[in-house]
């Protein structure tokens, strides 16, 4: 496809603080090239209004290229926007058509709360990690890589699910605000290889709890599965349901086992 | 990874009260989702047998009768008269009384966590119509099952009551236009609700798996249109004078 210049409508959350009551502004963004990202675009706007002495929009970005997990925002509805398997940074403008208007909203759930415009603080994601989302390993030197043999297929669904790159769309989509996506990647993630198994049965139990301090409750709407960027699939929600019940049992009658 | 972007201590939302407090399975929601997948299973065999039983009203009056009078006797003479019919009672009440503490739980623990909407709300990608009324179509279904036992149980909502002569009861109830609709729309309700329940347990039990998840949607298409199709078919048997 050629590239093209389209003009546009934005309408854009804008919030100065945490506590500041927030509003929707209008803005007019002319001649914006069909081949920039969205995040490109914004960048546009933002040169713009600082032109015009006005504050630029907020919003999270790191990588630029889908692997960070920073940017994401509600687009026109949509976590991340209307492309599937695309992170905000990688979705780009030749998406949308001449004269169209764009609402762009922070995402929301009680445990993400606005920091400013489009920016939300995500740390309830940390304290899950933190819960459990690691395996203790002595450090020094390097243990050979292929030292413990990891059948192709384990290897492969384990890297699926580490494919979440943390971003909170599905948080942002669910309509119970619920963080089950993330969570169960990252458990399945450690919990399909061997390297996972001493702290299996602790980690799923101790990170599935701390989730539930921020986030809602799975009713299997599926819609996480449908905005995530990496198209992570809701099979490993099932799969860390399936260890969260074992963990009840396995934890007190292998004690030893449980790390 | 989420971002470490720079907050006041006291603005930390990650230290704010707790959305979930106590330990336990069934304070968790993953717990609370297991109780309701089994109530569930539990609810959806007797909804079906309750249908297959019912169909004896095309056989006629006295095999209705018959069937409604084997109830009471199951497990006779080992047991007394209406014992195994009360311990089905019981353990249905109790399913029901599960199911609806869970999805109380849910509700409220998942109204807590997504206090504010989106301003634009274009179509949802995945989650359907069935999926997001559960607890409107669960409402439905036990408000029809509380009129159900009024009228053909006790009695106390059908004048023409008579202990012990079913078919009869059935006929003289749905033979009231306003009983025969609600009974429809409940059902129908029941059917939305069973559309995402029977698709949605294997996920909540974590049983699902790559090899059968296709079947699963048919599984639920299946089982709604056979519980639901019987059903229905009995008011409309009652209002176009097949079943009289
Ligand atoms: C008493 C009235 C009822 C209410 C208020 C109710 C409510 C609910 C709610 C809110 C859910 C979804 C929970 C969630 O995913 O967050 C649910 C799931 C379910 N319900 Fe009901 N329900 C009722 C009756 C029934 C009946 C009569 C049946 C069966 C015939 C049934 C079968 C199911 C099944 C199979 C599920 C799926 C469980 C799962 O997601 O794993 N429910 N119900
Ligand atoms: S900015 Fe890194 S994923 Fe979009």
């Amino acid at each position: 496809m050629s590239e093209q210049v389209i003009n546009l409508t934005l309408k854009v959350w804008r919030q100065p603080g945490p506590d500041a009551e927030g509003e929707f502004k209008e803005y007019d963004a002319p001649g914006i090239n069909t081949e920039m990202s969205f995040l490109e675009m914004l960048d546009v706007v933002n040169e713009r209004l600082i032109e015009r002495g006005e504050e630029p929009i907020a919003f999270d970005h790191d990588c630029r290229e889908g692997i960070c997990g920073s940017c994401g925002m509600i687009i026109n509805g949509q976590a991340h926007g209307p492309m599937r398997n695309t992170a905000t940074c990688q979705l780009h403008m030749r998406k949308f058509a001449d004269g169209d208007t764009i609402v762009i909203e922070p995402f929301r759930a009680t445990a993400f709360p606005v920091i400013r415009d489009l920016v939300v603080n995500r740390s309830a994601f940390d304290r899950i990690i933190e819960a459990g989302g690691y395996i203790t390993a002595p450090t020094g030197s390097a243990p050979e890589a292929n030292l413990i043999p990891v059948p192709k297929e384990v290897a492969d669904t384990a890297f699926d699910a580490a494919a979440c790159i943390g971003c909170g769309a599905c948080v942002a989509a669910c309509p119970n605000g619920a963080a089950q996506l993330f969570t169960a990647a990252k458990v399945a993630h450690l919990n399909l290889l061997p390297q996972g198994q001493p702290e299996r049965w602790t980690r799923v139990q101790a990170m599935v709890d701390e989730m539930e301090a921020h986030f809602g409750s799975c009713s299997n709407h599926r819609e996480c599965e449908a905005v995530c960027p990496k198209g992570i699939s809701i099979d490993f929600i099932a799969m860390m349901n399936r260890d969260y019940l074992k963990a009840q049992f396995k934890n007190r009658r292998l004690a030893s086992q449980s790390g | 990874m989420a971002q470490a972007t720079k907050t006041r201590p006291d603005a930390d939302p990650t230290q704010q009260r707790p959305l979930r407090r106590g330990r336990g399975l069934y304070s968790s929601a993953v717990g609370k989702k297991y109780v309701m997948a089994i109530t569930g299973i539990v609810l959806m065999g007797y909804v079906l047998a309750h249908m297959v039983g019912n169909l004896k009203l095309y056989q006629g009056a006295e095999h209705m009768n018959a069937y409604g009078e084997w109830l009471r006797e199951i497990g006779e003479p080992a047991a007394p008269r209406e014992f195994l019919l009360w311990v089905m009672r019981v353990a249905l009440i109790s399913a029901a009384l599960l199911h609806l503490h869970a999805a109380w739980g849910l509700t409220r623990l998942n109204w807590a966590a997504r206090q504010k909407r989106y301003a634009k709300r274009s179509d949802y990608i995945a989650a359907d119509f069935a999926s997001r009324t559960m607890r409107w179509s669960g409402i439905i279904v036990l408000a029809f099952v509380l009129f159900h036992l009024a009228d053909l149980t006790f009695g106390t909502a059908n004048p023409d009551f008579e202990y012990g002569l079913v078919y009869q009861n059935v006929v003289a109830s749905f033979e009231r236009p306003v009983v025969a609709v609600f009974y429809i729309v409940a059902n129908l309700a029941l059917g939305v609700h069973l559309y995402h329940g029977a698709w949605s347990i294997f996920q909540s039990l974590g049983a699902a798996n790559p090899r059968f998840n296709a079947l699963r949607r048919g599984f639920a298409i299946a089982f709604t249109l056979v519980v639901v199709g019987g059903n229905v078919s009995f008011p409309i048997a009652v209002m176009t004078g097949v079943v009289s």
